[in-house]
């Protein structure tokens, strides 16, 4: 088991720059999300760390070894497939042997070490099947024993559960996230879905055009992004645009909106903020100012979808449709059409340099 | 998959008749018409031409056991088709290899088109060109003379050699061919699962590419060896006196002695041995893959 330590990593094919200077540290243990829209470089990060690909400069590092000339297979990494890649020649249990018996291992505790891998994954019994004999989430489960049986340092996973369908989904991300807990080993796990690295990571990457955009706790890139990017891809948000004050921004018309958190900018220069749509509070008359809601602005409900536990409306302001998801409480629903006035506190609020 | 198993046996055989009927009756008057007249004639003492006697015998066929020259020269070309096949493969899959794993684009159609050019010219005219390249003082004799500093002698025309190499170059393409397909199909994921379990590039090419690849190996072995078992213009061309097989002889028991009797015998006795090997060699082949 080991830690990843990936510095100022650069790859370009042809013009295309995939991977633009990032450097994360991912610590010994922990469950990593490279998150990101597709080209936004997530997979080419993943396939330098696997050692698939090499970058043109920049150094990676597992368990403090440089890695970054060694092939693949001497990385001794355990990968996980978008496909899952399982060997069609072989049965289930040969499929997750082929990484000891390559390095010859002998046969009794290959069968020994392969049965322990089933169990994990909770597939004891189907070790005689052929792959095209298996499920989704089954061949799923064969590709992740296969991948930990050979005790990697790190595992890697590439969009492992985009091909599941979304009840299995969320299955998997709990086994996945458990048997992760089980034997302690470092995940680095690309994906597109936000929810997905919202619920199963420690930290999250957010990468845009080959560039690290923000690292950090989910809660931490939720609650305080840097960017309006990070805002808006991790999550729904709300954005304002404006020249800073000191402690928030004045929006074109005059109005100021508070921010308690974000980088400290100079009077005037340009800035925005973020608020999460569940943060604003709507109501049909002034609400009392006070200090949980001193932003305050005044609408009009154009739209409002109606999701069972929540309502989410759409409000009509000064040419912007803001966000506002309201929880089902039983209180009176707006109906479209109607003045409103949305408020909200200066700790919902994050200040954005602009970018 | 499933599905398509589901539909096809429910529809059973009648509405495909349409579509079979044109190829097995042209199957049958070009090909099971003619055959069924040489199974006759290998029962035959002689052609029922210009009034000729003749009479139902084994003799054809007895005369493959009684005399030790036609097993011998079965042998020979059993060997020859063995080897040519071989060569087929040594040589054949990795250019596949490539062209299907490695080269994308244009470079591919371009190699592409060089492997089935063979195809398209004749084969008298590859044959003869061999001939020109491989005879004493031909092209290869001349320009490895021109390049090395001491003389040697290559005379490859009229030997064993010369017949492989003609077979090989004839053969190859179909080699090429069905192990590219098979290739193609392989998904690059599955070489980078091998490689990310710590299996060298040539433990991925063991245990998972030529598995994986064994039916196009298979139809390209069948593809190849059966032709080549019963070949007979490169071993006389290109063989010479050294070039008589078991195909030869047939072709002169047909053209030069107008014995069609015992040609027909020797092809069916062929065909027997050949179907035996193959039906032997194919579910052997297939559980190793």
């Amino acid at each position: 088991m080991a830690g990843v330590q990936v510095a100022n990593v650069s790859r370009s094919f042809g013009a295309h720059r995939a991977l633009d200077n990032v450097s994360i540290d991912f610590a010994d243990g922990g469950f990593y999300a490279l998150l990101g829209p597709s080209g936004s470089g997530k997979t080419t990060l993943l396939r330098q760390i696997a050692g698939f690909d090499f970058p043109d400069t920049g150094r990676i590092a597992i368990g403090g070894e440089s890695v970054e000339r060694v092939p693949v297979e001497k990385r001794r990494i355990g990968m996980v497939f978008q496909n899952y890649a399982l060997f069609p020649n072989m049965s289930v249990a040969d499929n997750v042997a082929f990484g000891l018996s390559v390095r010859g291992e002998p046969k009794a505790s290959i069968a020994a070490e392969v049965q322990r891998a089933l169990d994990l994954v909770q597939l004891g019994k189907l070790g005689g099947r052929r792959p095209h004999q298996l499920s989704g989430g089954q061949r799923q489960r064969v590709a992740l024993a296969r991948a930990i049986v050979t005790k990697p340092r790190v595992l890697l996973l590439d969009e492992p559960l985009g091909a599941l369908d979304k009840a299995l989904r969320v299955d998997m991300q709990i086994e996945l996230k458990r048997i992760q807990r089980e034997i302690g080993i470092t995940t680095i796990f690309v994906t597109h879905d936000q929810e997905e690295a919202l619920t199963m990571s420690d930290r999250i990457g957010i990468l845009r055009d080959g560039r690290l955009v923000q690292e950090g706790p989910p809660e931490e890139i939720y609650d305080r992004p840097q960017s309006e990017f990070a805002a808006t891809f991790l999550g729904d948000a709300n954005i304002f645009r404006g020249d800073a004050t000191g402690n928030g921004i004045r929006l074109p018309d005059g109005t100021t909106i508070a921010a308690a958190s974000g980088p400290s900018l100079a009077a005037g220069a340009r800035a925005s903020c973020a608020v999460r749509p569940e943060r604003i509070q709507i109501s049909t008359g002034a609400a009392k100012p006070d200090a949980d809601n001193a932003n305050t602005l005044k609408g009009q409900v154009s739209k409002r979808i109606f999701a069972g536990n929540n309502s989410t409306y759409f409000v009509d302001r000064d040419g912007q449709t803001l966000k506002v998801i309201v929880q089902n409480t039983g209180a009176e629903r707006l109906a479209e059409g109607q003045p409103v006035v949305l408020s909200w506190s200066p700790d919902s609020t994050v200040l954005i340099a602009a970018g | 998959m499933a599905d398509q198993h589901a539909i096809g046996s429910r529809r059973g055989l009648k509405p495909a008749l349409p579509l079979l009927l044109p190829a097995y009756l042209w199957l049958t008057v070009a090909i099971f018409l003619p055959l069924s007249a040489m199974v006759f004639f290998s029962f035959m003492t002689d052609l029922p031409l210009a009034g000729r006697e003749w009479a139902f015998t084994l003799d054809n066929y007895a005369a493959f056991f009684s005399q030790s020259l036609y097993l011998t020269l079965l042998l020979a070309s059993l060997r020859l088709g063995l080897e040519v096949t071989l060569w087929c493969v040594v040589i054949g899959y990795p250019a596949a290899y490539v062209l299907a794993k490695v080269l994308k684009g244009r470079s591919r159609e371009a190699i592409f088109l060089l492997v089935i050019l063979p195809f398209w010219s004749n084969g008298l005219v590859r044959i003869f060109s061999w001939a020109m390249v491989l005879r004493e003082g031909g092209i290869l004799d001349t320009a490895l003379n021109a390049v090395l500093p001491f003389k040697i002698n290559i005379d490859l025309m009229y030997s064993y050699p010369a017949v492989i190499i003609g077979l090989v170059h004839s053969y190859v393409p179909y080699m090429v061919l069905t192990c590219y397909l098979t290739l193609q199909a392989i998904d690059d994921s599955l070489i980078e699962a091998g490689r990310s379990l710590g299996a060298s590039r040539r433990q991925v090419l063991w245990r998972v590419i030529i598995p994986l690849s064994m039916p196009g190996l298979i139809a390209g072995a069948a593809l190849i060896f059966v032709p080549v078992v019963g070949s007979f213009m490169e071993p006389r061309i290109l063989g010479g006196r050294t070039g008589t097989f078991y195909g030869t002889v047939i072709e002169d028991q047909f053209v030069a002695v107008f014995n069609w009797p015992l040609g027909a015998a020797l092809s069916f006795i062929l065909l027997a041995v050949v179907l035996v090997i193959l039906a032997v060699a194919s579910p052997m082949l297939k559980r190793a893959a």
